[in-house]
């Protein structure tokens, strides 16, 4: 309310910025040197010999949330549970039952990088990780 | 001005840590439902909505109120209220805080909440409920915050805040209006499929949030050196006069309808709550506590010398919040879905987490109150 | 691509306002980058319909044993969990009393096998469904084929549809269901549900994408039929035409596409 220009209580305000200030660049002062390398996802034989995916690999590792979600919708909300990439090669649009017959093992295929990454898909709250085998 | 909120006696302290002791008691109970689920609620599959939503439909109604000091002083220019209308408002604010705490933590899956913005769906009245709440936490946030501010420089309001204010008059109605159309555009829920539930709503609303607001004025009264006056308060006692009165007479008629047409589907809800069905009976005591509460409130309100009298205006206004409570806050949601659509009578009745949970929500919504009404008290108490 | 397909759906919306789903469908089809050819279908061999319905024929049960085999393919096929607390209890197909399956039906004059049956009782996919009117996100719809479906992964579990449903087809997932599905009685190509999401009967959409009827249809030895409302020469038209059929709660102007033979 007042036009004066002096700060008042410097010391208390300026303290508290530089512990504002710590605290909010920990993870990358805490973290400095000790990154881990990537990870490199292991590919079942099955996968190997397919030699391709739905999509070329490098789409694949960039845009697969983004094709799965596109999936999702597509067979939830307008049936359509074909998909047919530009190879002509035809995909039932299933995680389960389709991505995790090739990539059968989620823990070597899905779980490296999303540790790494550090991100949790709750993709498997519903859908079965290991449908060859028990739940 | 919200330093003052940070500024207080030894008491005020010790009420905010209080209060936020009780907040971080029911953030523990709501991790645990985050956790689990709902299931360590009372809520099962034939009583799907319970206590949250419940308190959700009362506070709602304690938001609208702030209108009934709206309208006298903006539009019948009835001068007293000024004094009070920021009050009001500010409690407005925090009732309707709450109102959002208490859907949230209702959510099944809370962290997609967003969805209903990202997938915006104009048949369902629960998207049109998030407009009008948050539009209605932001105009009283607005309203009272601007008018305070320029009550406290001696300067008139900036004159933006006119139509916001005349804004605020319709949307406090349909607030109260689309909660009550959550419930009554339901086919094959009896209870609620009546178009006077609005108006009930609406009624019991303003006996509820005026009487609270009575309690609160001469609280303030006693603690502070500001007096919202004793003409405001005989003024609002005669808002909740009226109002309870209505909401008497409203919930009457319900009872005539169901019960004269005999129809099985709106009577059996009544017969459950007043009554029981079915050897289930939880809810009898309580139905009639709030009938015995809302008439023994109709009539010292109803004959002046005791509505004049503060002391037994306080005893008046206790029984009308109670009684109010009663009926929306257990009442109204549990008897909807007993007897289920399918007849089946499945009783509901809240868990000690539940409780607990709903328990931090109000520490919350009076954190915030409290912190509000000290702003607003505080300049008050400088510009007398 | 999605924000792109997003930003649409929303500015189709706010242009046109609510009911618009074949223009938004419209947007929304084709699943891959732009001038790619990858295209997205329906399988070859799936069953298709106007509008799928269902006639049951209570005729043809004698007691609560002859629902059993229904119930339990309905259950494993869609790893319905099972409760030892009936208010968490999940159910898409299950018996009930006449009274309870019709409560406005009721009369205490029926024929003494309509008062000892019991009648299998499911979502009706409706035809106005309260419930998607209800619902804030769109995660539970109606398709094209009349079935009214759960989009799981967009339930923000806030139980609205529950609320609207008169016929109680819908359950919540109070808790994690997945360590209460029965060892013995599981599907592994079909998903569990995750705690906080509402469900219920899906007509099986999910077999009809493979040319499979329900799983309660091919259990039920000839008393549920399953066809297209809209085909005069299905057999569920056939079976209405030749029989007096019954719905439940008719007077809400839901139109319930589960009729039955009484």
């Amino acid at each position: 309310m007042s036009n004066n220009k002096k700060i008042y209580d410097k010391g208390i305000v300026f303290t508290g910025l530089v512990i504002f200030l710590a605290l909010i660049t920990f993870p990358f002062w805490y973290n400095r040197g000790i990154a881990a390398p990537a990870p490199e996802p292991e590919l079942t034989e099955k996968a190997k010999a397919a030699k391709e995916c739905v999509l070329p690999a490098d789409e694949m590792k960039t845009g697969h949330m983004q094709l799965l979600n596109d999936w999702r919708n597509d067979v939830v909300r307008n049936a359509d549970r074909m998909y047919v990439n530009e190879h002509g090669k035809e995909f039932n649009m299933s995680l389960s039952n389709e991505c995790l017959d090739c990539h059968s093992s989620k823990e070597d295929f899905c779980d490296r990088c999303h540790n790494y990454a550090s991100v949790k898909p709750y993709c498997w709250d519903c859908h079965i990780d290991n449908p060859k085998e028990k739940m | 001005m919200l330093e003052f909120a940070f500024k207080g006696s030894n008491k005020y302290y010790a009420w905010i840590v209080a209060l936020l002791g009780i907040i971080g008691i029911g953030a523990g109970f709501y991790f645990w439902q985050l956790v689990f689920g709902l299931g360590i609620t009372g809520m099962s599959r034939d009583v799907s909505w319970g206590f949250y939503i419940a308190q959700f439909t009362f506070l709602v109604g304690v938001a609208a109120s702030a209108v009934m000091l709206v309208i006298p002083y903006y539009l019948h220019n009835y001068k007293a209220f000024g004094k009070i209308t920021v009050l009001g408002e500010f409690l407005a604010v925090s009732s309707v805080l709450m109102c959002i705490l208490f859907i949230f933590v209702d959510l099944g899956q809370p962290m997609r909440v967003l969805n209903v913005i990202l997938h915006p769906t104009p048949n369902s009245m629960l998207f049109w409920d998030m407009i009008v709440l948050n539009g209605y936490l932001f105009l009283n946030i607005i309203i009272g915050w601007k008018v305070l501010e320029a009550e406290r420089n001696g300067v008139h309001a900036p004159s933006w805040v006119k139509p916001l204010i005349y804004l605020s008059v319709p949307w406090a109605v349909s607030i109260h209006t689309v909660t009550a159309f959550l419930y009554c555009g339901l086919p094959g829920r009896g209870f609620w499929l009546t178009a006077i539930l609005a108006p009930r709503f609406l009624s019991s609303a303003f006996a509820a949030g005026p009487s609270l607001l009575i309690l609160l004025c001469l609280f303030v009264r006693r603690i502070s050196k500001f007096d919202p006056g004793r003409e405001q308060i005989q003024s609002l006692s005669k808002i909740v006069t009226y109002a309870i009165i209505l909401n008497v007479f409203f919930l009457l008629c319900e009872v005539f309808v169901a019960v004269y047409s005999n129809i099985p589907e709106h009577m059996d809800h009544l017969k459950y709550l007043f009554f029981g069905l079915h050897g289930h009976n939880a809810l009898v005591p309580w139905m009639w506590t709030s009938m015995a509460l809302m008439l023994l409130a109709i009539v010292l309100l109803v004959i002046p010398a005791t509505r004049q009298h503060e002391g037994i205006l306080t005893v008046a206004c206790l029984a009308v919040f109670a009684g109010t409570w009663i009926d929306k806050g257990l009442g109204m949601i549990a008897g909807g879905f007993v007897p289920n659509p399918l007849h089946h009578v499945n009783e509901y009745v809240p868990t000690f987490p539940e409780i607990m949970i709903a328990v931090g929500i109000y520490a919350t919504g009076f954190l915030v109150l409290t912190a509000f009404y000290k702003m607003a008290i505080t300049v008050k108490e400088e510009v007398a | 691509m999605e924000s792109r397909r997003s930003f649409l759906k929303i500015a189709g919306i706010s242009a046109l306002g609510a009911g618009m789903h074949p223009t938004l469908n419209a947007f929304a089809s084709g699943g891959s980058d732009e001038g790619s050819k990858a295209v997205v279908k329906r399988n070859k061999e799936a069953l298709t319909a106007v509008r799928w319905g269902m006639v049951i024929d209570t005729r043809k049960f004698h007691s609560e044993k002859d629902l059993e085999p229904i119930i339990k393919a309905c259950d494993k096929i869609h790893n319905i969990p099972e409760f030892e607390n009936k208010d968490h209890e999940i159910k898409w197909i299950w018996g009930e009393e006449f009274k309870h399956a019709f409560p406005e039906k009721d009369s205490e004059f029926l024929p003494d096998k309509v008062h000892h049956i019991s009648f299998p009782v499911l979502c009706n996919h409706c035809e106005n469904p309260p419930c998607v009117r209800a619902c804030p996100t769109k995660a539970t719809f109606k398709r094209e084929d009349g079935i009214v479906l759960m989009d799981f992964h967009r339930c923000i579990g806030c139980r609205f549809c529950m609320a609207a449903c008169p016929y109680g087809s819908r359950s919540f997932n109070f808790r994690d269901p997945r360590p209460f599905i029965p060892e013995d009685n599981k599907n592994q190509e079909f998903p569990t549900r995750m705690k906080g999401v509402v469900e219920k009967c899906n007509f099986c959409a999910e077999r009809l994408a493979v040319g499979k009827l329900p799983a309660c249809v091919e259990a039920s030895n000839g008393a549920i039929a399953f066809g297209d409302l809209d085909d005069p020469a299905s057999d569920v038209r056939k079976l209405l035409s030749a029989n007096y059929t019954i719905q439940r709660k008719q007077a809400l102007g839901t139109e319930p596409s589960v009729f039955y033979i009484v």
